[in-house]
C-alpha cells in the first residue's frame, strides 16, 4: 500500500467558557469516527459517574481530573484528525481569562480559528478578546460555528445577527476568510452531518470549511530565513549550518547574507536529513552550506532579499502572563528570539490595548493577560522582521531570569487595528 | 501585502516531511540549550523513531547525547536484542537503569514476581536523571496516546520532585521552545508530540526502520486475561481456569512483560501494519495496557510523579 500524503492543517478552538468549544471538538472526532472505540467507552463512563448525561462528548479533550470535576478546559489538548486530504491538528483551547496563556501558546502555531459562539448569548466579550489575540497571533482564517441553534429553534435571524456581529470584528481584524456555519454540536448537526433543520443554510458543514480551508496559502513579502540552531562539521572540513526554513524557499545558488555580520555569499549546497537537495520548502530542518568561509553559529541568521533587519531596538506589542505585572523596574528578564537568547530591557512601555474597543491607553505597567505596546532594549543585536511579515523572525518570549518561567509572547511591530484613544 | 501574518505551516508540505522536520528542529534546539541531555529508550517504536530522528538530527556526526533505557527487568528477549543492536548501531553509549536495583536498594517496595513494575519505574528513572545529572530527558511519548498527554507541551517542565503539574505548565509559544532549569530541575522534551501511531507506521515503512519481530505477526502461546491476550512465558503463567492457546498475535506497545498485551493480527510486513493501524477502531493502549484500566486518570496520576 502507497504512502499517502497529505498536508496539514493546524487550528485552534476560540470563544468564551461554556460556548461549547470543547463539545464542538468532540463532535468532529465522534462523528468522523476519530475516537478509538475505548476512548468512546471511558468517556461515557467518566459521565455517567459524574452525572453529566450518557455522553459529555466535552470530556474527549477535557482529559484531566480537575478539568472534568469543574466542566472547564484549564489547558490546551491536542486532538488529531485525518480527512482524505488533510491532517488537522487541533488546538483545544481554554475559555476562561485566567487562562489566556494557554489560550495563546494553542494559538500561536495555528493557521485557522474555529470560533464557538451561542447563538443565544451572542459575541460575549471574551469571546471578543480571543478574537483579538487569534488575530494579534496571525491566525487570520476564521470558521464561526454558531452553537446551540437547538435553542433557538433554528432561527435564521438569530444566527444572522451572530454572523454580523464575528463578520464586523473580524473586518475590522482584518481576518478573512471568514466562514459562518449554524450547528448545534450537542445533537451534531452541520459538525460532520448536514442538517435537515436549516434548509435555509446552504454552505458547508464545518468539516467541510476546515477541510476546503486554504488558511495554508499566503502571499509572502519576505525572503527566506534560516535562523541557525546548529553546526555540522562535515567529513573533509567543511561546515554545514542546521535550521528551520520560513518565510519562502531557500535553493541551492541563491544569494544570501549571513546577520548580523552582513557577510554576502550564497548557498553552495542544501542537505536534508543527509540527502542533497536543490530546494528547501518552508517548514524544512534543512543544514545548508555556504560559498564563503564564515563563523556562522547559533543565533546567526541567514537571508535572503528583502533582508530583515538588524537592531538593538524593538518597537512590540506583548502578552503579558507573568504573574506580577510587567514594569520598567520589573524582574530581570531574558528575551529568546529565533535562537538567540539575550537579556533584555523594557525601555517603555507605551500602552495598554483595550480588546473591546481596540484603542490604546496610557499605562504603567502591563498586568497578567494584558496586551500592551512596549519599547525594548536588548543586550545583543537581535534580526527581525515585522511579525506580520514573518512569524518565525518576528516572534519572541520573554523569560524570567531567574525562575525561567515564560512570561510573555512578544510580537516585532503593532497589530493596525490598534487605534490611539482620543 | 497581507493583513496578518504568513502561516505556521508550510502549505503542500507532506506530512510526514513536516513531522520529521519538527521533530529534528526539536532534537536540535534542545541539544543547544541544555547542558546535559539524554535520550530515553525503551526498544519499542516510538523510541526507535527518536533515535533515528536523532541520529539524522546530528549527522555525520554521532549523537550528542546518551541513550537511557529503564529496565523493568519484565522484558520481551527480542526487545532487548533491538535495543543492543540499535545502539551498536549508532555507536550510541547506552545506560541501563534497573527496577530491579531500586527494589534492592529500598527505594521501591518489590510488588512480586509477576506483578507489573511500570509504575515503579518513574523512581528509577528520577533517580537516573539525578545520578547524571540531566537537565533534559528526550521521550518517545506521543499526545494521540492518552488524555493525560494530550494536554502537555512539547518541553513539559519538571520540578525537583520529577513532578508534572498540569495546572501550571509554561506557556509555550510557536517554536520557541524554552528549556532552561534551575539545578535539579529538568525538562521532557517530546519530539514526536504531534505524531499518530499512524504517521510512526507510515514513517517506520518510508524508511524502512528496524523494529523488534514481536511488532509483527507470529504464533506464540497465550492466556486471555482482563481483556487482553497476554504472551506466556517467564513473567506470565497461566491462572486457574486459563486455558492456554497458540494464536497468530502480534504487539501494538512494548512494555512491562507482564502488563502488555498482544492483538491478533496477520500483518507481517510493514505494509500490513500500516493498514491495519488505519483500520483499528480500538487504541493502541486501549487494547494493550493493563494498568491503564484502573482509574479514569492513570496516567495523568503517573505522570505527576514523574512518570515518562
Amino acid at each position: 500500500m502507497p504512502v499517502a500524503t497529505k498536508d496539514v492543517l493546524r487550528l485552534a478552538t476560540v470563544g468564551s467558557v461554556d460556548d461549547g468549544k470543547s463539545t464542538l471538538i468532540g463532535r468532529l472526532l465522534v462523528d468522523t469516527r476519530l475516537v478509538a472505540d475505548d476512548h468512546l467507552d471511558a468517556v461515557a463512563a467518566a459521565s455517567e459517574r459524574r452525572g453529566v448525561g450518557d455522553l459529555d462528548l466535552s470530556f474527549v479533550t477535557d482529559g484531566l481530573r480537575a478539568e472534568r470535576e469543574q466542566g472547564i478546559t484549564i489547558d490546551v489538548a491536542y486532538r488529531y484528525a485525518t480527512t482524505p486530504t488533510r491532517k488537522l491538528v487541533i488546538a483545544d483551547c481554554p475559555g476562561h481569562v485566567q487562562y489566556t496563556r494557554n489560550m495563546a501558546t494553542g494559538s500561536s502555531t495555528a493557521d485557522l480559528a474555529l470560533v464557538a459562539v451561542d447563538v443565544a448569548a451572542g459575541l460575549k466579550e471574551q469571546t471578543r478578546r480571543h478574537l483579538v489575540i487569534a488575530a494579534l497571533l496571525g491566525v487570520r482564517a476564521l470558521v464561526v460555528a454558531v452553537n446551540k441553534m437547538d435553542t433557538v429553534e433554528w432561527s435564521r435571524t438569530a444566527y444572522e445577527r451572530v454572523v454580523a456581529e464575528v463578520g464586523a470584528l473580524a473586518a475590522v481584524l482584518g481576518a478573512a476568510p471568514v466562514v459562518a456555519v449554524p450547528v448545534s454540536a450537542l445533537y451534531g448537526d452541520n459538525v460532520v452531518e448536514r442538517s435537515a433543520r436549516a434548509p435555509w443554510y446552504e454552505g458547508p458543514t464545518v468539516l467541510e470549511a476546515l477541510e476546503a480551508s486554504d488558511a495554508g496559502a499566503w502571499e509572502r513579502s519576505c525572503g527566506a530565513r534560516l535562523p541557525v540552531q546548529w553546526v555540522l562539521r562535515q567529513p573533509g572540513g567543511g561546515r554545514t549550518y542546521a535550521g528551520l526554513v520560513s518565510g519562502e524557499a531557500l535553493r541551492v545558488g541563491d544569494a544570501v547574507t549571513l546577520l548580523p555580520a552582513g557577510v554576502e555569499t550564497s548557498i553552495r549546497s542544501i542537505r536534508y536529513g543527509g540527502r542533497a537537495l536543490d530546494e528547501a520548502a518552508v517548514g524544512i530542518a534543512a543544514d545548508v552550506e555556504l560559498d564563503d568561509e564564515t563563523d556562522a553559529g547559533r543565533g546567526d541568521l541567514i537571508a535572503t532579499a528583502p533582508l530583515p533587519r538588524v537592531t538593538r531596538e524593538l518597537e512590540a506589542t506583548v502578552c503579558w502572563f507573568g504573574d506580577e505585572p510587567l514594569e520598567l523596574t520589573g524582574r530581570r528578564l531574558r528575551l529568546k528570539h529565533t535562537s538567540r537568547t539575550t537579556p533584555v530591557r523594557v525601555r517603555a512601555i507605551e500602552g495598554l490595548l483595550d480588546v473591546g474597543s481596540l484603542e490604546v491607553a496610557d499605562a504603567e505597567a502591563l498586568a497578567t493577560n494584558e496586551i500592551g505596546f512596549v519599547r525594548l532594549a536588548t543586550a545583543e543585536p537581535l534580526v527581525v522582521d515585522d511579525y506580520r511579515e514573518d512569524r518565525v523572525t518576528g516572534g519572541f518570549v520573554l523569560v524570567d531570569e531567574a525562575s525561567h518561567a515564560t512570561v510573555a509572547a512578544g510580537m516585532v511591530g503593532r497589530p493596525p487595528f490598534a487605534t490611539a484613544r482620543r | 501585502m497581507t493583513a496578518l501574518a504568513p502561516p505556521a505551516t508550510a502549505p503542500g508540505l507532506d506530512h510526514l516531511d513536516a513531522l520529521e522536520s519538527h521533530a529534528l528542529f526539536i532534537l536540535r534546539e534542545v541539544v543547544a540549550e541544555c547542558e546535559r541531555p539524554v535520550l530515553l529508550f525503551s526498544g519499542g517504536k516510538d523510541s526507535a523513531v527518536l533515535l533515528h530522528l536523532a541520529a539524522k538530527a546530528f549527522a555525520p556526526q554521532g549523537l550528542p547525547f546518551p541513550v537511557l533505557h529503564v529496565d523493568t527487568g519484565h522484558n520481551f528477549p527480542e526487545v532487548l536484542d533491538f535495543r543492543d543492536r540499535a545502539a551498536a548501531r549508532l555507536g550510541a553509549r547506552l545506560l541501563v537503569a534497573r527496577v530491579q536495583d531500586s527494589i534492592d536498594r529500598g527505594r521501591v517496595a518489590d510488588p512480586g514476581a509477576l506483578a507489573s513494575r511500570n509504575r515503579l519505574q518513574s523512581v528509577t528513572l528520577l533517580d537516573a536523571i539525578a545520578e547524571h545529572g540531566f537537565d533534559a530527558a528526550f521521550g518517545g511519548a506521543r499526545r494521540d496516546e492518552d488524555k493525560a498527554r494530550a494536554k502537555e507541551r512539547v518541553l513539559s517542565f519538571r520540578d525537583e520532585f520529577g513532578q508534572w503539574d498540569p495546572r501550571r505548565q509554561r506557556p509555550e509559544l510557536w517554536r520557541l521552545y524554552q528549556g532552561r532549569v534551575n539545578p535539579g530541575e529538568h525538562v521532557r522534551a517530546f519530539p514526536l508530540s504531534d505524531w499518530t501511531e499512524l504517521d510512526v507506521w507510515q514513517y517506520v515503512a518510508r524508511e524502512r526502520l528496524d523494529l523488534p519481530s514481536i511488532y509483527f505477526a507470529h504464533e506464540r502461546p497465550v492466556v486471555r486475561r482482563d481483556g487482553m491476550w497476554l504472551a506466556v512465558g517467564e513473567f506470565v503463567q497461566p491462572r486457574d481456569a486459563e486455558r492456554v492457546e497458540v494464536r497468530e498475535v502480534r504487539f501494538r506497545t512494548v512494555g512491562d512483560a507482564t502488563g502488555t498485551g498482544a492483538v491478533l493480527s496477520g500483518a507481517r510486513t510493514l505494509e500490513e501494519v500500516v493498514a491495519e493501524v488505519a483500520a483499528a477502531t480500538v487504541s493502541e493502549r486501549g487494547a494493550t495496557r493493563g494498568d491503564d484500566r484502573f482509574s479514569e486518570t492513570s496516567m495523568e496520576d503517573r505522570k505527576r510523579e514523574g512518570y515518562f
